[in-house]
């Protein structure tokens, strides 16, 4: 599903990603680990096209085509999807609305008919029902005042709704407390199918504990320095990133 | 627009002086004493004021030139419109009544007074003027000051016709009573004076639209004023499109009263003219008062529009919550001053305020001035302001969702005007507005070549 081959990229002149290689397949949950400063977050930037980085080497493939060429909304429409860090508050417009937006780019996309609001209305209360979520959400402006958890749990909304291929994760466990990080967890956890990937970039083992991933890597200064099956991630728990960085010097 | 405007004084006031003169022989005669004296000592209080000059701090920003320059005649009589071409004009809303006026003077024909419930009045304050001027005595040009107001003392000198709203004690009606103020313009620029009073009773409920359009394009002057005044317990919404025509100015001043316990939502939406200033002053006279004031402005072309605002926070326990939004496109001008005043003694203040301007262009310019007093040391007052162009972060957002540049920018923007008619509480009356907001973002009119 996803190829990245020494994929190097820069933001104002600082690289930052320095070869990374990576391969994804439909069915696997991978866990991309590392500290802070590790290129975590720019290599989920990247992946969804943000413009203020640039790509200065390597490629990277999706679904048999060359992610770097496309435009931001067309990896969306072709169901790559980032759940922000940082998720971003839109003044004025609703949850609600911004979904419907955002569904019906990618259903004109891939040919099929537009949603009105009341067809919509029906489709996201099946999928908050899904997930295990109330609507209490959906008619509030795009994360305008949420808390940090409410910011995140929206996200994961957002991922029901575009039924993404390709789920990145980026940080999603940060800053909730463990009820928030069941919650959320849970619900990547209810959306994984055979045909899709999920890419959980994390600091922390502790959403593994809900989503088992496949894989594991550890990333140091631009590059994956290591690569194992979920063992890897308790290993690195309990020893640190320290011994990561040892074990790769030697 | 000349910036520097070198005039004699009294020039430009010439012209209203001799209207006036007209004005005072004819309609004006029958007015009750009391009216005749407040005319004259508005039209003496004008021609000392003369047209404000961008050296005056006020008026810094807003130059008053063209109006004070062009030389507008009183419009004549007409039979008025067809209901043909009205009903596009009225905001497309269930109504319990609608009102029109034609360059400031009711029309019986153009209006549907509706089935008003039991102690709702509504209709021309010129023919409460003749029939009952007691209930007008108390309340009419008593509230909105003119004294350092020359286009308030010009309208106050010009009172014949507006609307009189009357809602009595503890009535609550749903439907909103829609008022319209049309102008017709002909070949040669003409003014109106459209003035205004609603007063709601204790503890009544009551939703008023006020619009202003035209049935034409052309070069006219509609210079409003309307007093307010909300009584104990009482609820007012007062929605205020102003889509006048492109070749328009529109001088206005909203002046409301708020008694205890009383909540206001006053929600002045500019989409028209080509010069807009708008002088509104809230005034929480009563313990425990509410007022949302909230406001936007969708300026393209050449177009100006200045609001000044003045809450008055006179009284102890109230709560002020102001939000001003603009997007400005082209060559577009927003100007926001507000003023917020805490009186001594208006002890447990809430005051907030924000002043948001989405800056669409690089010609577009927008100015923001907060101004607050405070005289009591127990307040919580807030205050912010923005501009700028649509943020990147968002952009970002928008399209890593599926939507290309042009829907997230489009996006962006109506988000700026939903945020505002959002919170317009009459459903009915929400989403009426929004479909306004939203043909005004869509309009290649919005960005066609103004003045």
């Amino acid at each position: 599903m996803l190829e990245i081959k020494n994929l190097h990229a820069s933001v104002e002149g600082k690289e930052i990603l320095r070869g990374i290689d990576l391969v994804v397949r439909a069915g696997e949950v991978h866990a991309i680990m590392g500290p802070n400063g590790s290129g975590k977050s720019t290599l989920a930037q990247v992946l969804a096209g943000h413009p203020a980085y640039a790509v200065t080497a390597g490629s990277v493939t999706y679904l048999g085509r060359d992610l770097l060429e496309m435009d931001p909304e067309e990896r969306s429409r072709e169901g790559l999807f980032l759940a922000f860090q940082y998720p971003v508050a839109i003044r004025g417009i609703t949850n609600a609305y911004f979904l419907r937006a955002a569904l019906n780019a990618a259903r004109k996309h891939r040919g099929q008919p537009e949603l009105d609001p009341l067809e919509f209305m029906d489709l996201l209360a099946e999928k908050l029902r899904a997930i295990d979520s109330d609507d209490s959400l959906m008619q509030r402006p795009v994360n305008d005042g949420f808390s940090g958890g409410e910011k995140k749990r929206n996200e994961i909304v957002q991922m029901a709704v575009l039924e993404p291929r390709l789920a990145i994760l980026d940080e999603t466990d940060s800053g909730l407390d463990i009820d928030a990080l069941r919650t959320v967890a849970g619900a990547v956890d209810r959306l994984r199918r055979p045909d899709n990937a999920t890419v959980i970039v994390t600091h922390y083992q502790r959403i593994l504990n809900y989503i088992t991933p496949d894989h594991v890597h550890v990333l140091s200064e631009g590059k994956i320095v290591l690569s194992g099956g979920k063992e890897l991630a308790l290993e690195l728990e309990s020893k640190g990133y320290d011994w990561v960085r040892a074990e790769a010097a030697v | 627009m000349a910036t520097r405007q070198v005039r004699r004084p009294g020039s430009a006031t010439e012209r209203y002086v001799a209207q006036f003169d007209a004005f005072a022989a004819d309609g004006a005669r029958g007015a009750p004493a009391w009216l005749k004296e407040i005319r004259s000592a508005a039209l003496a209080r004008f021609t000392e004021l003369g047209f404000p000059t961008t050296h005056q701090e006020a008026w810094r920003f807003t130059s008053v030139a063209p109006i004070a320059e062009t030389p507008f005649a009183v419009p004549a009589r007409r039979a008025g419109a067809s209901a043909r071409r009205v009903a596009p004009l009225l905001v497309p809303v269930e109504s319990a009544c609608r009102l029109v006026f034609v360059n400031g003077r009711y029309s019986a024909p153009l209006s549907s007074a509706g089935d008003l419930p039991r102690g709702v009045r509504a209709g021309s304050l010129a023919a409460a003027l003749d029939s009952e001027p007691q209930l007008l005595e108390g309340h009419l040009a008593r509230h909105a000051a003119y004294a350092a107001n020359p286009f308030g003392a010009l309208n106050t000198a010009f009172i014949r016709d507006g609307a009189f709203v009357h809602v009595a004690e503890q009535v609550d009606l749903d439907a909103p009573l829609q008022l319209l103020f049309l102008s017709a313009p002909g070949a040669r620029p003409t003014v109106s004076h459209p003035r205004s009073l609603v007063v709601v009773e204790r503890g009544a409920r009551v939703s008023v639209i006020e619009s202003y359009a035209a049935l034409d394009e052309g070069i006219y002057w509609t210079n409003a004023v309307t007093e307010v005044v909300v009584a104990e317990g009482a609820h007012l919404e007062l929605v205020r499109p102003q889509r006048e025509a492109t070749g328009a100015f529109h001088v206005a001043t909203t002046h409301t009263l708020q008694g205890p316990d009383s909540v206001v939502r006053f929600h002045p939406i500019v989409f028209g003219a080509a010069l807009t200033r708008h002088d509104i002053v809230s005034v929480l006279d009563g313990r425990g008062a509410e007022l949302v004031l909230n406001g936007l402005y969708l300026l393209a072309g050449t177009q100006h529009a200045d609001h000044h605002t003045v809450i008055d926070h006179a009284k102890p326990d109230c709560q002020s919550h102001e939000f001003f939004n603009g997007v400005l496109d082209d060559a577009g001008r927003g100007v926001f001053n507000g003023r917020i005043v805490v009186r001594p003694g208006a002890q447990r203040t809430d005051s907030k305020q924000t002043n948001h301007n989405l800056v669409l262009s690089e010609r577009a310019r927008a100015d923001s001035q907060p101004q607050l007093e405070i005289y009591a040391d127990d307040v919580k007052c807030t205050h912010g302001a923005t501009l700028g162009p649509l943020d990147a972060k968002e952009l970002f957002y928008l399209r890593s969702r599926g939507l290309d540049p042009g829907q997230a920018r489009a996006l962006l923007t109506y988000g700026f005007g939903a945020e505002i008619v959002g919170r317009l509480r009459h459903a009915g009356v929400r989403d009426a507005l929004d479909r306004l907001v939203r043909d005004a973002l869509e309009a290649p009119m919005h960005r066609g070549a103004l003045l």
